[in-house]
């Protein structure tokens, strides 16, 4: 079977009740002390106040977790290539425009249009890091961490270059939501590099499987995963976060896996 | 890059179902735009429609799958035997063995849009019947792909708006190269919906007539629809002399602001160059550049700046004035009309196209009749909002 690998310099971490990603850490090593509570997302740093202020919660969460372990990973963010993904855009933006494109004056204000774009967060971020570099923006239902996994995995593996991968998701209103429930937001990042530097966390190994995905044994933190696309991830986080050898099987898509080796 | 094979294609737009119509749309110099008649759109402007899109059946057991996008698709897949290519390949390799890699802007938002006029005027529900994951959700297109072949690999959906079809390019290489496939349906498909008619009319960029790209006189976009699709695989050790070949790769970032290009196309430049370097070409080798060439003032300025610093006289052309943008799609159908131009021997024209900007065209030979000629290499440039550039280097096997 074929594997292609990484090292994970770092992770960064936004979620409902889940700070950062030392807190997150915490929290999945000793899930007893968490309390879920609504995703605080924060402004998002780097950007002119002009643009700050067009963004809606899938840049902001977005750019938390990127900043965060891009800073973390001690390297210029400007260098990193960029994979995102997400299970849907803005979901507040795409229900506005569908509102306003039902009614009679079907006008759309070019920022609601521009931020619709499934790559908004990834121009965000360029402008914010001033990043040339490539990014990609990819979906995959409820499998994006995965197909983000793979990508990014790919693109450090064939190409040895330093990848920064950020999922996301964020909810929708009403009545949008009674058809893809989504709750809350969540966001996880990790800077992937070629090779072993000095702070890399742990090196991942990554296959296909059609093995079924591994469940968290902490009954809150399994409800978590299971609500949001990106927090899919949260065995891959709670493996690293024990810093042991571990193997975990992440969701993807309904008949394949991705298995996940991690070597601290 | 290790070159990869297109080993086969297949395109349909407003310029044509299938390869033969679209070929002989790009050697006419005919277009398929025509004034926009679409849904509740109250805009005057010209679209690229394909037509007979709502009268395709859905195949019975996908009918979950069923939208405008899906449907587009399925029926680029009926055209220039693309499915029974796609089987082919999954005999060979095994149906875990081949990838998806779809590129769309705005999938099937056209149902949503739909839906939102059908709420219920109590609770304010959308109507039972709609299906989110199917057609709303970036990934649709590519799960109707992985279902309509029955293929178990890997597949995405890329979605960085009209870098979309290149991009997918991009992501399949990566995945071939670590061997986690053999082979990939790669392409881009995107449909007409109110959303992009009504959010490219708030930035002031659709034209009221046929687009007219690099022209003296461009006054912005006519929106336009496709679905455009490649097999690919790892090229042989020695590709057959008449092989299509995907050989250079270049992706970067505008990180200027999130719907005017860079000025002096900056982004688009390290694309191109790029692009070039992972193809081991020097720019002197293009034989034609099909361009990204939408026709708005500034996006056709950006990119002939960025043109402007590598190339000297190289033929080029935007055949969006023949199939509109197509946005999502766009990269994808490019790449198609650059394995035409290679095995075709051609340079398509520019249509629409009178008066080429003298502004534009101190670097390159815009192309206005389409005409035979010696086509070894050709580079395809896709550029997008949020700053997103892809360019894609296209050849032939040199003897």
């Amino acid at each position: 079977m074929t594997r292609v690998s990484a090292f994970v310099e770092s992770i960064g971490v936004l979620g409902p009740g889940l700070r950062d990603w030392p807190h997150a850490a915490r929290v999945l090593a000793d899930p007893a002390g968490w309390t879920r509570a609504r995703t605080v997302l924060p402004p998002p740093d780097g950007l002119p106040s002009a643009e700050r202020r067009r963004t809606g919660p899938a840049v902001r969460v977005a750019l938390a977790v990127g900043h965060e372990a891009a800073a973390a990973s001690g390297r210029d963010a400007a260098t990193l290539a960029t994979v995102f993904t997400s299970s849907g855009g803005d979901g507040h933006n795409c229900h506005a425009i569908c509102e306003t494109l039902a009614g009679d004056d079907r006008q759309l204000s070019p920022t609601r249009f521009h931020n619709a774009v499934h790559n908004a967060p990834a121009g965000y971020w360029s402008i914010a890091t001033r990043a040339m570099a490539a990014s990609n923006v990819l979906c995959a239902h409820d499998g994006s961490f995965a197909a983000g996994l793979l990508d990014s995995l790919c693109q450090v593996a064939i190409d040895a270059t330093p990848t920064l991968l950020i999922a996301f998701d964020t909810d929708y209103p009403s009545p949008m939501r009674e058809v893809r429930p989504i709750p809350d937001a969540f966001g996880v990042a990790m800077v992937l590099t070629p090779d072993a530097g000095p702070g890399a966390l742990a090196r991942v190994d990554v296959r296909l499987t059609d093995a079924p995905a591994t469940v968290l044994a902490a009954p809150a933190l399994e409800q978590l995963r299971r609500e949001i696309p990106a927090a899919r991830a949260l065995p891959l986080l709670a493996a690293l976060a024990a810093r042991r050898p571990a193997s975990v099987v992440l969701d993807y898509l309904h008949d394949t896996r991705v298995a996940v080796d991690v070597v601290p | 890059m290790k070159p990869l094979l297109l080993a086969h294609f297949t395109a349909t737009s407003c310029a044509g179902r299938g390869l033969d119509a679209l070929l002989a749309a790009l050697r006419a110099g005919r277009g398929g735009l025509a004034r926009c008649a679409f849904e509740r759109a109250a805009l005057d402007t010209w679209i690229g429609a394909v037509a007979g899109v709502d009268a395709q059946p859905m195949r019975a057991d996908l009918r979950d799958f069923d939208c405008r996008n899906n449907r587009l698709a399925q029926i680029g897949f009926t055209e220039d035997d693309f499915a029974a290519r796609v089987d082919h390949a999954v005999a060979r390799f095994g149906a875990a063995r081949v990838g998806v890699f779809v590129g769309t802007s705005t999938a099937g938002i056209l149902e949503t849009e739909r839906a939102y006029r059908r709420r219920d005027p109590q609770s304010g529900a959308l109507p039972a019947g709609f299906r989110y994951a199917q057609t709303h959700n970036p990934y649709s297109p590519a799960a109707f792909v992985r279902a309509y072949f029955g293929l178990r690999g890997p597949a995405m959906a890329v979605s960085t708006a009209c870098s979309s079809g290149a991009k997918a390019f991009a992501s399949a290489r990566r995945m071939l190269d670590a061997g986690l496939i053999d082979a990939a349906v790669v392409g881009g498909v995107d449909s007409l919906c109110l959303t992009t008619l009504y959010g490219f009319n708030s930035l002031e960029l659709l034209s009221r007539a046929p687009c007219r790209p690099f022209d003296v006189a461009r006054d912005g976009i006519s929106i336009g629809e496709a679905a455009a699709f490649a097999l690919v695989e790892r090229a042989p050790a020695r590709p057959a002399d008449d092989a299509i070949l995907l050989v250079g790769i270049g992706e970067s970032s505008d990180a200027h602001h999130m719907s005017s290009p860079h000025p002096e196309g900056l982004g688009a430049r390290v694309a191109i160059e790029q692009a070039l370097a992972s193809a081991g070409v020097d720019a002197a080798e293009v034989d034609y550049i099909n361009l990204h060439g939408t026709a708005t003032p500034t996006n056709d300025a950006a990119e002939s700046r960025a043109l402007a610093a590598l190339f000297d006289g190289t033929p080029c052309s935007s055949t969006k004035g023949a199939t509109g943008h197509t946005l999502g799609a766009a990269g994808a159908l490019e790449a198609v009309i650059a394995a035409l131009a290679l095995r075709e021997q051609l340079l398509p024209a520019g249509i629409n196209t009178t008066h080429v900007d003298p502004a534009l065209s101190l670097a390159v030979d815009y192309v206005l009749t389409s005409r035979d000629a010696r086509v070894r290499t050709v580079l395809s440039n896709s550029f997008g909002f949020g700053g997103t550039n892809c360019s894609l280097v296209l050849g032939r096997v040199r003897s």
